[in-house]
């Protein structure tokens, strides 16, 4: 069972996003990319003021067992990235909601978010790829 | 490993699976023009006295000519040692060695191969190599541009020494992804790079290859620091056998190259016509996650004992699919085996006679030559093993001449540079009768043959 907090936006590439109140919106990977991926070694960041579509990959997460995109939610353009990953990418699995974020976004066009999904739809899409 | 070739019935059954007729309907999408329609001199199915004799008739065809050309493939001598040891049954594959548990030995060579490599070029990482030192520039090129981000643009640019022929392979393979590939204005005295040099604008990185495909020798640190100012890049193209003398590209300037890489035939390889050879490529810890490539790591198992396993595997084609950093996916594990057990043999101060031997033999064949009238030498300047000379006729009918004497006077420059030049080598594997031969045969021909008119 892993931890989904309710005031999160979820996608299905396993990502979470933060609609904070200036306007940004950060995000990460879930309790649930980060377990499934195992100990994080590397993380490769964006470049600041980088624009980003929606769907198209921003960064790259890497395990011992496996490397994986992530995906841009939104349209944006990347106003910050989470330095610290770069020395201590194990932050991710330890607080995956906290300080494991991986970037914040501006975004640049209005965030859809029937294209984004709630804690219990994505709590029901992790149950279906359980069964 | 046995070879067991497929039986027809299993071939049938294979294409009968995926639903196709032929084997050569797999090469359907090879458009017709480009296929060869007829083998010429290869014959049909011979048996193996026959296939011996034919073999042996061809091989006497060539003679045992004297080889004075380099130009990219330098002729050295190799040790029996080397390839005795490389073809024993434990080294003998090309393989990858993925299963750790069985393969100590082969990634324990690797590894051995990587320290001397990045010794050789003074930068810290190296992989298990690439397959030449072509398509390791087009690598060299790709890395540069997913580690210099910083940098918009996808151009590349060449020092005037870059091997042309290393610029149409990195342009064949990195083109068909963005990027482009410029060449900086040449020094028409020296052949290296012009002495003062416009802003190049966005460039993700610059290329020096040191010694030049001419021989000389590029300022170096000027390029390099050059190259940094302007946020770009340094590739350095090395010869390793110059490297027992010259800077590796790790020190060269304030800051040294980031990436350096090149071609390994020079260390235990034999000329073959042209491959199989290896191509190496090193670069600076912060940018392995961008290398190409299989890497080597030692490390220590449960027991607390040494051991060597591949590592940094998930920038991979078989982890990382379409994302990896390269879709070349393999080394040439066997031409490094004997590239490792070369150097081995050789030591350090071994390759630095090899590379003083290969040099003061270049300094007598040149100052034959250029005794000779209507010979010079093409530009001023020191140089490593190799020179280009200007001749006062076409080229190809004296090296016509030449080879009807058995011997190989060099390559034509006619593509490269203008005018009628010649670029000459003289490894450590020539006598000073050698060398007398070569000067002794020109000068004949020179005397009697097709000057052009002034």
């Amino acid at each position: 069972m892993s931890d989904l907090p309710g005031d999160l936006l979820y996608t299905t590439e396993h990502e979470w996003l933060r609609r904070e109140d200036d306007g940004s919106v950060t995000v990460g990977i879930t309790d649930h990319a980060q377990a499934a991926l195992g100990d994080l070694v590397y993380v490769e960041l964006p470049e600041i003021d980088q624009d980003v579509d929606s769907g198209g990959d921003m960064a790259v997460v890497e395990s011992v067992k496996a490397a994986s995109d992530v995906y841009a939610p939104i349209d944006g353009r990347v106003v910050a990235v989470n330095e610290e990953l770069a020395d201590d990418p194990e932050k991710i699995n330890a607080e995956p909601y906290g300080d494991g974020w991986i970037v914040r976004l501006q975004p640049t066009s209005d965030i859809d978010e029937s294209e984004l999904m709630t804690p219990d739809a994505y709590q029901a899409l992790l149950d279906e790829e359980d069964a | 490993m046995p070879f067991i070739p497929h039986t027809e019935d299993d071939t049938r059954e294979m294409l009968d699976a995926i639903g196709v007729q032929s084997i050569n309907d797999l090469f359907d999408e090879i458009p017709k023009k480009l296929l060869a329609k007829t083998m010429g001199d290869v014959p049909e199915g011979l048996n193996e006295m026959q296939i011996t004799r034919l073999m042996q008739k061809r091989a006497a065809r060539d003679g045992a000519p004297l080889c004075f050309i380099g130009a990219g493939a330098y002729e050295h001598h190799i040790p029996q040692a080397a390839w005795d040891i490389a073809t024993r049954g434990e080294f003998y594959s090309a393989y990858t060695p993925y299963q750790a548990e069985a393969s100590q030995g082969t990634l324990q060579t690797i590894y051995e191969y990587q320290t001397m490599i990045t010794a050789l070029t003074g930068l810290d990482v190296s992989n298990a190599s690439l397959y030449d030192g072509a398509s390791a520039l087009a690598e060299a090129a790709l890395m540069a541009v997913r580690s210099n981000r910083k940098v918009k643009s996808n151009r590349i640019l060449l020092a005037p020494g870059v091997n042309p022929t290393y610029e149409k392979v990195a342009a064949t393979i990195a083109g068909t992804q963005g990027l482009s590939f410029e060449r900086l204005p040449m020094d028409a005295k020296t052949g290296n790079s012009a002495a003062t040099l416009a802003d190049p604008g966005d460039v993700v990185a610059v290329v020096i290859q040191q010694p030049s495909f001419f021989g000389t020798l590029e300022d170096v640190a000027r390029l390099t620091n050059w190259a940094h100012e302007h946020g770009a890049m340094v590739i350095g193209v090395v010869n390793p056998t110059a490297l027992a003398l010259l800077q590796g590209p790790g020190q060269w300037g304030e800051l040294g190259a980031e990436i350096a890489c090149g071609e390994g035939q020079p260390l235990g390889v034999p000329l073959s016509s042209g491959g199989p050879y290896f191509g190496f490529m090193t670069c600076r810890q912060k940018h392995v996650r961008q290398m190409p490539g299989r890497i080597v790591g030692r490390t220590t198992d449960l027991d607390g004992q040494q051991g060597y396993a591949l590592t940094l595997q998930a920038r991979e084609q078989h982890i990382r699919r379409s994302k990896a950093t390269s879709n070349i996916c393999t080394n040439q594990g066997l031409m490094v085996t004997a590239a490792t057990i070369y150097m081995s043999l050789l030591g350090a101060e071994g390759l630095a006679q090899v590379a003083r031997a290969s040099h003061q033999n270049t300094t007598r064949l040149v100052n034959g030559l250029c005794s000779l009238d209507g010979v010079e030498r093409l530009f001023d300047g020191p140089y490593f093993h190799e020179v280009a000379l200007r001749l006062d006729r076409p080229v190809a009918p004296v090296l016509a001449a030449l080879a009807e004497r058995g011997i190989l006077g060099g390559f034509d420059l006619r593509n490269v540079s203008s005018g009628d030049a010649l670029l000459v080598c003289a490894t450590e594997t020539k006598t000073e009768s050698d060398i007398d031969a070569y000067v002794n045969a020109l000068g004949e021909i020179m005397a009697t043959e097709g000057r052009r008119s002034a």
